[in-house]
């Protein structure tokens, strides 16, 4: 059976990453489940965990009055969801659901955040694997809001 | 020299449309139809070529061809209603006639690519220029590499030929990946961007040949990331939009730095427009 540290070890987030980090992390995981519909944390909830996605695909919606949910990101397989865990006030952005059996790897931002204030190389280790993908999820964000496949655009 | 009396005969002028009946019309999303003309005989033309459409007493606009290249005896267009020819043109019935002038245009690079992976982007109603490579893709697919097709949309309900789309999703050998921008919960495939997407695909980018059709801004952004992932800038081709009014290089409306879209395009190699994409003023 393999521990949270082999299964953190396949994972694209910890690409790069050398055995005493990659071990000193994983005391902060642990091995999830997730079945379709399943939330992993709530709009205005306390942002006290990040996921690594192994299996699966989770939506990232927001609650639109009198219209519903709206899904505007969809995470996969070797991604990541959640990033309010690493700026005060630490609390979640948007909803996130499970839109299919999804096995993920959950941290407890907590004590991450401890262990990063401990040890800057580590916080350093984290910013490296954060950064690539907040900034690719904001330049797709600027041009979904772009509304490129709007009328005036067509 | 003698001359037969065909021979004779004045050919049709390329500003002389063609009265052609509407054989076929089909709605595909709220502001997207499609509809069959059926030309006095075949009119062949390429993947990626275009027609001037002319709704009768409202205007003429240039539509790229939608339909299958190998039955040149139907031309299909697929046209959002964004303006006033298009949407009279969205008001059409089976049996009414527009005016027709084409094929005109070079079109999409198929015999070129073969050997090659080939990736085509789309995004929004640029999936219908893109339609005749598929078509030609399944019909030749042994003549070529991988084949990966992203295709991106505002919403589920913009998603236009959804049949097409199911058939392609199930084809052996074809990757396909459908993103939209929003979508409700009952909606289970991806939500975003559809470029990046393109680390989902499977190609060699040193043996890839890119076709990329949609927005400007759409086609600018995946030309650099199908750059960043190794594809030469002379192996991404693109279908560019200007204002075509003649569609024969005379008139100049579509004129884009020293090309004319309509004779030199619509689709042209990325390394041959990239700099001129960056003149705002073109």
């Amino acid at each position: 059976m393999k521990d949270i540290a082999d299964l953190l070890r396949h994972h694209p987030f910890a690409e790069g990453l050398d055995e005493d980090t990659l071990s000193l992390i994983a005391g902060c995981a642990k091995n999830v489940v997730l079945q379709q519909g399943d939330y992993l944390f709530r709009e205005g909830a306390a942002a006290d965990s990040f996921y690594l996605v192994r299996h699966g695909a989770v939506a990232l919606e927001t609650f639109v009055p009198a219209r519903g949910p709206f899904t505007f990101l969809t995470v996969k397989t070797g991604e990541i969801v959640g990033a309010d865990w690493l700026i005060p006030p630490y609390r979640s952005s948007f909803d996130a659901r499970a839109v299919e059996l999804t096995r993920a790897i959950a941290f407890d931002g907590k004590c991450l955040r401890g262990k990063c204030e401990a040890d800057p190389r580590v916080g350093y280790e984290m910013m490296k694997r954060f950064i690539p993908p907040l900034v690719k999820r904001l330049q797709s964000a600027r041009m979904q809001a772009l509304g490129m496949y709007d009328a005036a655009n067509a | 020299m003698p001359q037969t009396l065909e021979a004779c005969a004045p050919p049709l002028h390329p500003m002389a449309p063609r009265m052609t009946p509407v054989t076929r019309f089909i709605r595909e999303s709220q502001d997207v139809f499609t509809f069959d003309l059926a030309p006095e005989g075949a009119t062949p033309f390429a993947p990626g070529q275009f027609n001037m459409l002319y709704a009768f007493g409202v205007g003429e606009i240039p539509i790229s061809i939608s339909g299958d290249s190998q039955a040149p005896e139907r031309l299909t267009h697929t046209i959002r209603a964004v303006g006033p020819v298009s949407a009279a043109l969205g008001k059409l019935q089976t049996g009414d006639r527009v005016g027709l002038r084409g094929p005109f245009g070079v079109g999409w690079p198929v015999e070129a690519a073969k050997g090659f992976d080939v990736l085509l982007i789309a995004g929004g109603i640029g999936l219908a220029p893109l339609r005749p490579v598929i078509y030609w893709l399944l019909r030749h697919r042994a003549a070529y590499g991988r084949v990966g097709v992203l295709y991106g949309a505002r919403t589920p309900d913009d998603l236009i030929f959804r049949s097409e789309l199911e058939e392609w999703r199930r084809t052996p050998d074809f990757q396909l990946r459908v993103a939209v921008e929003r979508a409700g919960p009952e909606w289970t495939g991806d939500v975003g961007y559809v470029t990046p997407l393109l680390s989902k695909l499977r190609f060699d980018p040193a043996d890839t040949v890119s076709m990329i059709c949609g927005p400007e801004v759409m086609i600018r952004a995946t030309a650099l990331t199908l750059e960043d992932a190794g594809v030469a800038d002379s192996r991404i081709f693109v279908s560019m939009e200007r204002n075509m009014k003649c569609a024969i290089g005379h008139c100049g409306h579509c004129q884009f730095g020293p090309l004319f879209i309509c004779k030199d395009g619509p689709v042209h190699s990325y390394d041959h427009v990239r700099n001129l994409l960056a003149y705002r003023e073109l």
